[in-house]
C-alpha cells in the first residue's frame, strides 16, 4: 500500500508539467491563437447577444425588406420580413453554440463512463460494445427523425440526437484509451498494491485519458455544430421563429436569387465557427502529442 | 476465414436484432394510440381496431413482438397514411436514387480524398501539403447542405450549368441523369472526402516511414512503386474501415442534399414521412437505414479480408 | 598486372570505397552529426564487419551509401561503387543502382517485408524492376532464389505471406530479395539480431555461402562480436560516429590497440567464462551524442588512459609499433602497446 500513493502523486505533478507544455505549445501555434480568438468571440457574442446585437433577433420590418448588406443600421442586410440579418446571425451562433455544448456534454457524460467500464472489465465490454454497435448503425439525422417523431423538433431533442449519434465515438475511443492504461505498469502496480478499481478508474486510467477525451469533445464540437445547422434547416431541431443558423438558410432558399446575402452570411458564420473549433481541436493534438516537437 | 466472417454475420445479425427490438419499442414510446399513430388522425373506430388488430396491438407485447417480426420477414412494411399505397412500392421507387446518388459521392469522395491525401503526405512539409490540408479542414467544416444551396444560386440558376431540381432515371437517360445527379454527389462527397484525406494522409505518414517501405526503396523500385504498391496499399487498409463507418454520414447527409435538390429519394420520403407523420415510413425508413448500415459495415469487414491478407489466414487458422 | 603496384590500381580492386564519409542531421536542437569522416574500403569477395554499440552510427553509414537516409540528413564525402561515385548521384541513378548493385538486408524480418504482399511477389518485384522480367519470369525466378538461401519447398511458399513463416524464413526471404539481382555488395544491418540462436547460425550460413559462391562483398553491421569473430574476415570498429580501429579479425581479438576496442571485448562473454567467478567488464560511461565536434578523441571521457592530449586534439587512425603501413590501424594516443608486446613475445 506504500508505494500506491507516491505514484499518484508522481502522476499528478507530471499531469501538471504536462498543461504548462501544451499551454506554451498552443501559444506559439498562431492558428491555434486565431482559432481561439474566433471562439472566444463567439462565445462572447452568444452570451451578451441580448445587449450587443444591433437589433432584436425577430423585430419585422416591413418597410425595408432585402435591404443589401451595407445599408444603414443592418451591416448584412435584411431578410424577406426586413429582420436584420447580423442580429439574426448572433442569436443563431448563441443557439448553434447551446445545441453543441448540450450534445457534446450528453455524449460525454454517457459515453466517458461506458468506455472506462468496456475497457476496464472484459465481461462488461461484449455487452457495451454491442450496444455502441447498434447505437452507430442509427445514422444521426435518423435518429433525431425518430426522436422528433416521438417527442417532436425542439432545440433540446436535436441536442439530444447528435448527442446520442456521439457516444459510440466516445466510448469507443475511451475504451480503448482505457485497456492501452490498464496495461501500464504503474496500474499494474497499484493494483498489486491492493487499490480498489474504483480507485484506479478514477485516479490513474481516467486523468490519464483526459487529453483522448479531450480531443475527442473538440471534434465533436464542430459536428454537432454542423449536425445542429442541419436538423434546423430541415425543421427537425429549432423552430421558427426562435433565430437559428440552419433555419435561417432554410428560410433564404426561397428568396436566394433576390437576396444572396440571405442565404451567404448565415453559412459563412457555420463554416467560420466549425472552421475555428477544428482548427483548435487540430492544434491541441498536435500540443498533446508527446512526439510532437513544437 | 470462414470462422471469422461466421462470427461477423453473427454480430451482424445480433445487432440487426436489436435495431429491430429499439423500433418496435419506439413505436410504442410514440406520444398517445399507436393505433391511431399508425392509422392516422382521423381515422375512424373500425379502422382503428383493424390497425390494432393487424399490428396485434390489443394482444401481450411479447405476442406484438412475434406478430411484429412475422411481418417484416413477410416483407411487409405496412401502408402509408399518407398515401395508401405500401410502404415497400414507395422504398422500390426512391433507394434507387438515394443509391446512386451515395455511390457516386463515396466514389468522387474516395478519388478526391485518397488522392489528395496520398499527395500531402507524400509531399510532406511542402504548400502541397498545406494546400491539401488547408483543402480538408474546410471540407470538414463547411455545411454542406449551404454549399448545395449555394451550387444551386450559382452554378445552376446562375451560370444554368446544372440543372437545378429534379431527377431523370439512369435507364431512361444516362447523360441527363449524370446531369442531374453529379452536382448533387460532389456536394454530398465534400465531407467524406476531407475526412479520407486526413485519414489516407496520416496513414501514409505511418506507412512511409515502415520498415517495408525502407525495404521497397531499397530494393531499387521506382518511386511509383513504391507509394502506390507498397505505402497506399498497406494504408488502404485503415481508409477503407473508416470509409465504412463513414456512411451513416453519407446517409444523414443524402436526405439533406435530396431535399435541396429535390431528387425524389430515400431521404425526401424521410422528411415528408416526419413531417406528415407518417409512421409506418418513419418506421420504415429507420429500419431500412439501420439495416443498410449494418450490411455495409458486413462488407467492408469481408474487403477488409481481402485486402489485408492476415485477416484472412488468421480466421483460416483460427 | 605487371610489377608496378600504384595506388590506383588497389584502388579498383575495392569494389567499395568509402572515404571521408560524414553524416549530420538538422534536428530542432541544431546539427546532429551522426557519422564523422569514416573511411572505409570493401573487397571484391570480402566480408567486412562492422562493430559498434547501438547508436554510435553504423547503420547511418551504411543507409547512406544508398542515398536511404531521410532528407533532415546531410551527408557529405565520397563513396565509390565499382569506380562511381554514390554519393551526390541522381535519384534516377541511385534508383538503378540499388538492389541490383548495392542490396540491403535489414534488423527486423517482422517488419521489413510488405504484409499485405506475398513473399514470391517481392522478391519478383526486384527482378522485374532491375531486369525488366514479366511477372511470372520474375516468379520462377524467386523460387529459384528462395532455394538458393535453403527456404525448403520453396515452391509452396513462393505464394505464402511473410506473417505465415517463421522468423528465419523471412530473413532469408530478405536476403534472397537482396541478392535477386546478384549485387556486388551486399550490406547487412545487424540480419542476426532478432533471431534465435540456431537460426542465427544458419542465416550466417547462408551469407557465407553466398560470399564463396556468388563472390559477394558483404558489409556485416553487428554489435554482437561473436557475430564478427564467426563471420568476417576484418573488422572496422566504430565509435561515436569514428571509426576507431580497423583490422583483420584474428588481430583484432588477439591485439585490440583501442582502449574502448579493448574494453567492448572485456565485456563480450566468452566460452571458458563462468558465470559468477568472471564478471564481465562493463566500460563506464555513455556514448556521447555528437551534436557537437569536439577536438578531441570522442572515447577520452570514458577512458582510464586518457591524458590531456585526448582532449585536446583528435587521434588519426594510424598503424603501430613498426608497421606504419600495415592493416591494423587504430585511432588512439595511448594504444593498448602492451599487450601487442605481449603477443610479439609469444609469437
Amino acid at each position: 500500500m506504500t508505494t500506491a500513493i507516491p505514484v499518484a502523486a508522481a502522476t499528478t505533478l507530471r499531469t501538471r508539467g504536462r498543461r504548462a507544455r501544451i499551454i506554451r505549445r498552443l501559444g506559439r501555434n498562431p492558428l491555434a491563437l486565431i482559432s481561439i480568438t474566433v471562439l472566444l468571440i463567439a462565445v462572447l457574442v452568444a452570451v451578451s447577444a441580448n445587449w450587443v446585437a444591433p437589433d432584436s433577433a425577430s423585430a419585422t420590418d416591413l418597410a425595408h425588406t432585402f435591404s443589401p448588406p451595407g445599408t444603414a443600421g443592418h451591416l448584412l442586410g435584411t431578410d424577406d420580413l426586413g429582420r436584420d440579418i447580423l442580429s439574426r446571425i448572433m442569436f443563431g451562433v448563441r443557439a448553434s453554440l447551446e445545441v453543441a455544448f448540450l450534445a457534446v456534454l450528453t455524449s460525454l457524460v454517457i459515453g466517458v463512463p461506458l468506455g472506462l467500464i468496456a475497457g476496464y472489465y472484459r465481461g462488461a465490454d461484449s455487452v457495451i460494445s454491442r450496444i455502441a454497435d447498434v447505437l452507430l448503425s442509427f445514422p444521426f439525422l435518423i435518429l433525431a427523425v425518430g426522436l422528433a417523431a416521438i417527442r417532436g423538433a425542439s432545440l433540446s431533442n436535436a441536442a439530444v440526437a447528435i448527442g446520442i449519434a456521439q457516444i459510440p465515438g466516445v466510448l469507443r475511443l475511451v475504451r480503448s484509451d482505457t485497456l492501452r492504461l490498464k496495461s501500464l505498469d504503474y496500474v499494474a502496480a497499484a493494483l498489486v498494491d491492493g487499490a480498489s478499481d474504483r480507485w484506479v478508474l478514477l485516479r490513474h486510467i481516467l486523468p490519464n485519458a483526459t487529453s483522448v477525451i479531450l480531443v475527442q469533445a473538440t471534434v465533436a464540437l464542430p459536428a454537432a455544430i454542423l449536425g445542429e445547422a442541419v436538423l434546423s434547416f430541415l425543421g427537425l431541431g429549432i423552430q421558427p421563429p426562435q433565430p437559428s443558423l440552419g433555419t435561417m438558410l432554410s428560410a433564404a432558399q426561397e428568396f436566394a436569387a433576390r437576396a444572396p446575402w440571405a442565404a451567404v452570411f448565415p453559412g459563412v458564420a457555420i463554416m467560420l465557427l466549425a472552421l475555428a473549433f477544428n482548427i483548435f481541436g487540430d492544434s491541441l493534438r498536435d500540443a498533446l502529442d508527446p512526439k510532437g516537437s513544437r | 476465414m470462414g470462422r471469422y466472417l461466421l462470427s461477423r454475420a453473427w454480430q451482424s445479425l445480433l445487432t440487426l436484432f436489436a435495431v429491430v427490438v429499439l423500433v418496435f419499442l419506439g413505436i410504442r414510446a410514440l406520444p398517445g394510440d399507436p393505433a391511431r399513430a399508425l392509422a392516422g388522425e382521423d381515422s375512424s373506430p373500425s379502422a382503428l381496431k383493424a390497425i390494432r388488430h393487424e399490428y396485434g396491438l390489443d394482444r401481450p407485447l411479447p405476442v406484438q413482438f412475434w406478430k411484429y417480426i412475422e411481418q417484416l420477414l413477410h416483407g411487409n412494411l405496412g401502408v402509408s397514411i399518407n398515401t395508401g399505397s405500401s410502404v415497400d412500392s414507395m422504398l422500390a421507387t426512391a433507394l434507387p436514387v438515394t443509391f446512386e446518388l451515395t455511390a457516386l459521392a463515396m466514389l468522387i469522395a474516395s478519388l478526391i480524398g485518397i488522392g489528395t491525401g496520398v499527395l500531402a503526405a507524400v509531399r510532406r512539409g511542402k504548400p502541397v501539403e498545406w494546400f491539401a490540408n488547408g483543402f480538408a479542414l474546410i471540407g470538414l467544416s463547411v455545411p454542406h447542405f449551404w454549399l448545395g444551396l449555394l451550387a444551386i444560386l450559382y452554378l445552376s440558376v446562375g451560370a444554368g450549368l446544372f440543372p437545378a431540381s429534379g431527377f431523370v432515371s439512369i435507364w431512361s437517360s444516362p447523360l441527363d441523369n449524370l446531369h442531374h445527379i453529379i452536382l448533387p454527389a460532389v456536394i454530398l462527397g465534400t465531407g467524406l472526402s476531407a475526412v479520407l484525406m486526413r485519414q489516407t494522409r496520416s496513414a501514409m505518414v505511418d506507412a512511409l516511414s515502415a520498415d517495408y517501405v525502407r525495404t521497397a526503396k531499397a530494393k531499387g523500385l521506382p518511386w511509383r512503386t513504391v507509394i502506390t504498391r507498397h505505402a497506399l496499399r498497406n494504408s488502404l487498409i485503415v481508409v477503407v474501415t473508416v470509409a465504412g463507418l463513414q456512411l451513416g454520414e453519407l446517409i444523414s447527409g443524402a436526405v439533406v442534399t435530396e431535399q435541396i435538390f429535390s431528387l425524389p429519394g430515400f431521404g425526401k420520403l424521410t422528411i415528408d414521412s416526419v413531417f406528415r407523420r407518417d409512421y409506418p415510413v418513419i418506421q420504415a425508413v429507420v429500419l431500412v437505414t439501420a439495416t443498410a448500415y449494418i450490411v455495409i459495415n458486413f462488407l467492408v469487414d469481408l474487403l477488409y479480408s481481402v485486402i489485408d491478407p492476415r485477416v484472412r489466414v488468421a480466421g483460416k487458422d483460427s | 598486372m605487371t610489377t608496378t603496384t600504384s595506388p590506383p590500381v588497389t584502388d579498383t580492386s575495392h569494389v567499395l570505397e568509402v572515404a571521408d564519409l560524414s553524416v549530420s542531421f538538422r534536428t530542432e536542437g541544431g546539427t546532429v552529426s551522426a557519422v564523422d569522416k569514416v573511411d572505409l574500403r570493401l573487397d571484391a569477395g570480402e566480408i567486412v564487419g562492422i562493430v559498434g554499440e547501438s547508436g554510435c552510427g553504423k547503420s547511418v553509414m551504411a543507409m547512406a551509401l544508398a542515398g536511404l537516409l531521410p532528407a533532415s540528413a546531410h551527408v557529405t564525402g565520397s563513396a565509390r561503387l565499382d569506380g562511381s561515385e554514390l554519393l551526390g548521384a541522381k535519384e534516377s541513378t541511385l534508383r538503378r543502382i540499388r538492389g541490383r548493385d548495392i542490396a540491403y538486408i535489414f534488423q527486423e524480418p517482422m517488419t521489413s517485408l510488405n504484409p499485405v504482399l506475398t513473399v514470391g511477389r517481392q522478391i519478383g518485384e526486384v527482378l522485374q524492376a532491375h531486369e525488366q522480367l514479366s511477372r511470372a519470369r520474375a516468379r520462377t525466378r524467386a523460387i529459384e532464389l528462395m532455394n538458393l538461401v535453403g527456404i525448403p519447398s520453396a515452391h509452396e511458399r513462393v505464394d505464402t505471406y511473410p506473417h505465415q513463416m517463421s522468423g528465419g524464413l523471412r530473413q532469408r526471404v530478405v536476403i534472397a530479395m537482396a541478392v535477386a539481382c546478384g549485387p556486388k555488395v551486399l550490406v547487412a544491418d545487424e540480419p542476426t539480431t532478432a533471431l534465435d540462436v540456431t537460426v542465427q547460425a544458419g542465416i550466417l550460413n547462408v551469407l557465407r555461402d553466398l560470399r564463396n559462391g556468388l563472390g559477394t562483398s558483404i558489409l556485416f553491421i553487428t554489435h554482437d562480436l561473436g557475430v564478427i569473430a564467426d563471420i568476417a574476415d576484418r573488422v572496422v570498429v566504430m565509435y561515436a560516429g569514428r571509426v576507431v580501429e580497423s583490422a583483420p579479425v584474428q588481430d583484432l581479438f588477439d591485439d585490440p590497440r583501442h582502449r574502448y576496442t579493448a574494453g567492448l571485448l572485456q565485456a563480450s562473454p566468452k566460452p571458458d567464462r563462468y558465470a559468477g567467478s568472471d564478471r564481465l567488464q562493463e566500460i563506464p560511461g555513455l556514448v556521447p551524442v555528437l551534436s557537437t565536434h569536439p577536438d578531441a578523441c570522442t572515447f577520452a571521457d570514458r577512458c582510464a588512459n586518457a591524458s590531456a592530449q585526448c582532449r585536446t586534439s583528435e587521434p588519426p587512425l594510424v598503424g603501430y609499433a613498426g608497421e606504419p603501413q600495415g592493416d591494423h590501424l587504430a585511432a588512439c594516443w595511448h594504444p593498448n602497446i602492451s599487450g601487442h608486446e605481449e603477443n610479439a613475445e609469444e609469437r
